[in-house]
């Protein structure tokens, strides 16, 4: 027997007011969401309401953020414990029930399904000229910074440290590396101007490459759409307490900036974060139809290359709109094109989880079918009761 | 005799319809339809002259109906014909659409100068051309999302000035009086070689068909300068001129011999192609959603006054009628798909047809298991409501257009797009079956008892069916979303649109389990689908952002509110207390 207190909090719990009160919040949550989606962006919005726990408004002009609604893990949560609470407590297993029973177990797996993906979803895209290959793909959003050591001709020695370390201004150390690293500053977002006249000015810590010579200037954090956020730092380098240098690095830069050290040269790089993948990919030809006498497009394609690294495969792969590539746990996609049509920028997603949605949503399908099939009898087989005209026929 | 009446407006209604077959005479003597239906290459498809010129009209005036300043009432051929052979005499004719008070006072003309205040002749706008390209530069930089209205008019306004302009250059070149000279011998075709490249150019359509020396449709202008490159003229290009010559000289005889035989070339080279051209003209003049329209209007009509009088005939008649618009939009939409050859949703303007094709379809099942003209009348309501919308949707460009990379799947699109669009249609439905019962329950004495139980397990059903194809029609988009962008679901404005009316659904159907909604209430959220339904239909698209927002549409907005608003006092009627309703629903 439960005790009183739990009894009623299970029951309150199982309560199907619950369950119409957590849908409509889920609903004005979505519409919310939906709205904020022009300001935020799509990934903003998934920050701020589908994958967090509460919603946080910030008041405008103060910067004070304040609690304003539950967000997507809270009600996908609440919603999860209801069901189950309700399949525990007010539901048996009968055959009359037995759509309800499936659509809801669909629905568990569908809630812990969308959880698991912005769990372990990641997503890269893979930028590449006809004839180059590649063998990894950068991420959309996240950075690393990459220390390089390029002395062998024949091969690079690369330790990434990732961004937040970088953010919160660690000391970088790494058995690889004969020095250490701390960001001095770092900004989310800057922009860089090039200096009008070479002088050190006092407030530019930067003593090796390009950063000696230009002016950083910190940007409010964008989420546009079509805009980019640019971080940039500047890195100190010691060497057992002795200096080495202060280097500027930010994704705005091109191409690595390079100092030497006790004989080996050395390159610093603030890059998008990279995904090795196990194959080389080289593109072959990328293809871009319209239809006669417009603009439209009528198909993207890009033939590549792929050469596994185990040596097992190596084929020629079209991939284009609605059809993917699936290998080795990823999916590669069609995902635009620049450079005047030099350039296929392929998106690459690694989703364990992705089978879970089918799954879920074949069962939940199922059960909406049975349960409603068993109401339509139920309907025509009332009917004649309620039918009828008044006036003759 | 009561019972043979539905039968004979039945009968009346064929007899209008069999009228809409019937081809118009002929103007002043001339065969249009002949040479309308010729079959050219536009925004991507081969369609007949017929569609290119109706929905320039359409585009430029929003209608087809052209008056010549001597009052003369043309038809959309013989526009098009003036447009292309004596551009001089068609920039005479008031077709230009201009509504924003401060795009007009850019040309120095108030609305007092336009025909019906709002059309103009491009000779009324020729000396503010400079003008209006600077304003469109100017417009052009700002993001479209951020656009004023004022901006959004001026980049309009442009395109259709570019598009009249174009035109121009499709069969022969405008302000070149002696364009037939050019085409006489091979000294002359090498002089003009920069007129005919510069009609190349600037022609949006391609006229002369694969040949034996090309594969492609070409410009006129371009087979012209190949012609100059030493190649004989093209038939169609020679044929095409002759009959401007007629068309100006108003030689019909002639005109209509150079039709039948350039009609005869075409179908020998192109059997295929000039048949489906055909038909197309064939069903552009036919209009059957027009016809539609007006069928569902009267059965309307007759529904609701058969809840206060002679409810067997009107009844009936209203079912007939409905039954006949139903059938009259499958052909239309069957026609479509042929034409197409795609499932029956390709854009917002087939998808506008489908949503009303569906929720009929589904009335008239349930006004045969339940003869109250109920579903009837909600069932007419939403066809109405639909291909008025559907209407409005055309007057944005070609509606069979082609379809983008990304959508080219004709899977996915008869799939998700059809079950989406049958869930959208089922919850309309539900929202209109609901109003009725709240309009007549409030305002009338026709709601009794049974009627009501009657009305309530229609929406309960309609509901659960709503859910249904909702959920399926989500859930396939998430498929197609996984297959082709790499995420089941991504929470694109479109995506979160559907998935809130698969919550709304849910959450009727668990208020009503829970007992916290009975009759009332069942109807009044049940309108308010009709709200998540519109938003997620048409709102999403107002936004500008995500994937699926392809189909923008930016005049709609102001439908969108007054329809929401519509609604949310439908809604506050389910608030008036039982006791102040005229009929007498018990407590429910």
């Amino acid at each position: 027997m439960l005790p009183p207190f739990f009894k009623s909090l299970v029951d309150s719990l199982a309560s199907i007011r619950l369950t119409v009160a957590l849908l409509v919040l889920s609903l004005l949550m979505v519409f919310a969401a939906t709205l904020d989606q022009v300001y935020l962006g799509v990934w903003g919005v998934q920050e701020k309401y589908f994958h967090s726990f509460i919603i946080y408004h910030v008041i405008p002009g103060t910067g004070i953020a304040v609690p304003v609604f539950p967000g997507g893990y809270l009600l996908g949560g609440i919603l999860l414990a209801n069901l189950l609470a309700a399949h525990f407590t007010r539901f048996r297993l009968k055959w009359k029930n037995c759509g309800i029973w499936l659509t809801h177990i669909g629905l568990i797996l569908l809630l812990i399904g969308e959880g698991l993906s912005g769990l372990l979803q990641k997503d890269s895209h893979l930028r590449i000229d006809v004839g180059q290959t590649k063998r990894y793909a950068e991420s959309f959003r996240d950075n690393e910074l990459a220390v390089i050591d390029v002395t062998d001709p024949k091969f690079d020695e690369v330790v990434a440290v990732p961004l937040e370390l970088v953010r919160e201004r660690t000391v970088i150390q790494h058995p690889k590396l004969p020095f250490v690293l701390r960001a001095t500053t770092y900004f989310p977002n800057a922009t860089i101007r090039v200096r009008s006249t070479p002088v050190k000015s006092p407030d530019n810590p930067v003593t090796l490459g390009v950063g000696t010579d230009v002016a950083v200037q910190p940007v409010p954090v964008t989420n546009k759409p079509k805009e980019t956020n640019w971080p940039t730092a500047f890195i100190e380098i010691k060497d057992a307490d002795a200096a080495v240098g202060t280097i500027m690095v930010s994704t705005l830069l091109e191409s690595p900036q390079t100092f030497t050290h006790r004989g080996r040269t050395w390159q610093l790089a603030l890059r998008a974060k990279r995904t090795y993948f196990p194959v080389a990919i080289t593109l072959l030809k990328f293809t871009h139809e319209v239809y006669p006498g417009t603009q439209l497009p009528k198909d993207f394609a890009s033939t590549i290359r792929l050469q596994s690294d185990d040596g097992h495969d190596d084929r020629q792969v079209r991939i284009f709109m609605n059809s993917p590539l699936r290998y080795a746990g990823l999916a590669i996609y069609q995902a635009g094109f620049e450079n005047n049509d030099n350039t296929s920028i392929l998106q690459v997603v690694r989703n364990p989880s992705w089978t879970l949605p089918y799954i879920a949503c074949g069962i939940m399908t199922l059960g909406l079918a049975i349960q409603f099939l068993i109401h339509l009898l139920g309907y025509v087989r009332r009917r004649p009761l309620a039918a009828g005209r008044t006036a003759p026929a | 005799m009561n019972r043979r009446l539905p039968t004979l407006f039945l009968g009346i209604a064929l007899l209008a319809l069999a009228a809409t077959l019937v081809p118009p005479g002929q103007h002043r003597g001339f065969d249009l339809q002949t040479w309308g239906n010729l079959p050219v290459l536009a925004d991507g498809r081969v369609k007949p002259l017929d569609t290119v010129a109706r929905n320039s009209l359409l585009l430029l005036q929003n209608r087809q109906k052209v008056v010549t300043p001597a009052g003369i009432v043309l038809p959309p051929h013989g526009w098009l014909l003036d447009l292309l052979f004596q551009p001089a005499v068609a920039d005479t004719y008031q077709i230009l659409r201009i509504d924003h008070a401060d795009v007009l006072s850019l040309f120095n003309l108030t609305s007092a100068d336009g025909a019906g205040g709002v059309r103009f002749a491009f000779t009324q706008l020729r000396a503010g051309l400079p003008e209006i390209d600077r304003q469109a530069q100017l417009a052009a930089d700002v993001e479209a999302p951020l656009r004023s209205l004022f901006q959004q008019a001026v980049i309009q306004l442009h395109q259709h000035l570019m598009l009249y302009d174009r035109l121009k250059f499709t069969l022969q070149a405008p302000d070149q009086p002696g364009f037939p000279a050019m085409l006489a011998d091979a000294q002359a075709l090498k002089t003009a070689r920069t007129v005919f490249e510069a009609m190349d150019s600037f022609s949006l359509i391609r006229t002369v068909p694969p040949g034996a020396d090309t594969k492609e449709w070409r410009t006129t202008g371009g087979a012209l300068v190949a012609a100059a490159n030493g190649t004989p003229i093209d038939p169609t290009v020679l044929t095409h001129e002759a009959m401007g010559r007629a068309w100006i000289a108003g030689d019909a005889a002639n005109f209509n011999t150079l039709a039948q035989t350039t009609a005869a070339r075409l179908t020998a080279q192109l059997p295929a192609l000039t048949r489906k051209s055909t038909i197309e003209a064939w069903f552009n003049r036919a209009a059957p959603f027009y016809s539609s329209q007006l069928l569902y209007v009267v059965a309307f009509l007759c529904a609701i006054f058969s809840w206060l009088r002679w409810s067997d005939v009107l009844g009936r008649t209203a079912f007939y009628l409905m039954a006949l618009a139903f059938a009259l939009t499958t052909v239309g939409i069957l026609v479509r798909m042929w034409l197409e050859s795609r499932p029956p949703v390709t854009n917002l303007y087939s998808s506008a047809l489908f949503v009303g094709w569906g929720a009929v379809g589904l009335c008239l099942i349930l006004e045969r298991l339940d003869r109250h003209a109920v579903a009837g009348a909600a069932g007419a309501l939403i066809g109405f409501g639909t291909l008025v919308i559907a209407h409005h949707l055309s007057l944005s460009g070609d509606t069979l257009e082609m379809m983008r990379a990304v959508l080219d799947s004709n899977f996915w699109l008869a799939t998700h797009v059809v079950t989406v669009t049958v869930g959208y249609s089922a919850t309309f439905l539900a929202g209109f079956l609901a109003t009725i019962y709240l309009v007549r329950g409030v305002f009338t004495r026709t709601l009794d008892r049974p009627t009501a139980d009657g009305l309530a397990r229609m929406v309960y059903g309609i509901v659960c069916f709503a859910l249904f194809f909702s959920f399926i029609g989500t859930v396939l988009g998430g498929i197609w979303a996984d297959q082709s962008w790499g995420r089941f679901w991504g929470w694109d404005p479109k995506e979160n649109g559907a998935l809130m009316i698969v919550i709304w659904n849910a959450v009727i159907l668990h208020a009503r389990w829970g007992g916290l909604i009975r009759q009332r209430g069942l109807m009044a959220l049940s309108i308010f689908g009709n709200i998540v339904t519109a938003w997620s239909w048409f709102g999403t698209n107002m936004l500008g952002v995500g994937l699926h927002s392809y189909g923008f549409t930016n005049s709609a907005f102001l439908g969108l509110v007054s329809f929401v608003a519509s609604q949310a006092l439908l809604i506050a009627l389910a608030a008036v207390p039982a006791t102040r309703w005229r009929s007498r629903v018990e407590a429910v």
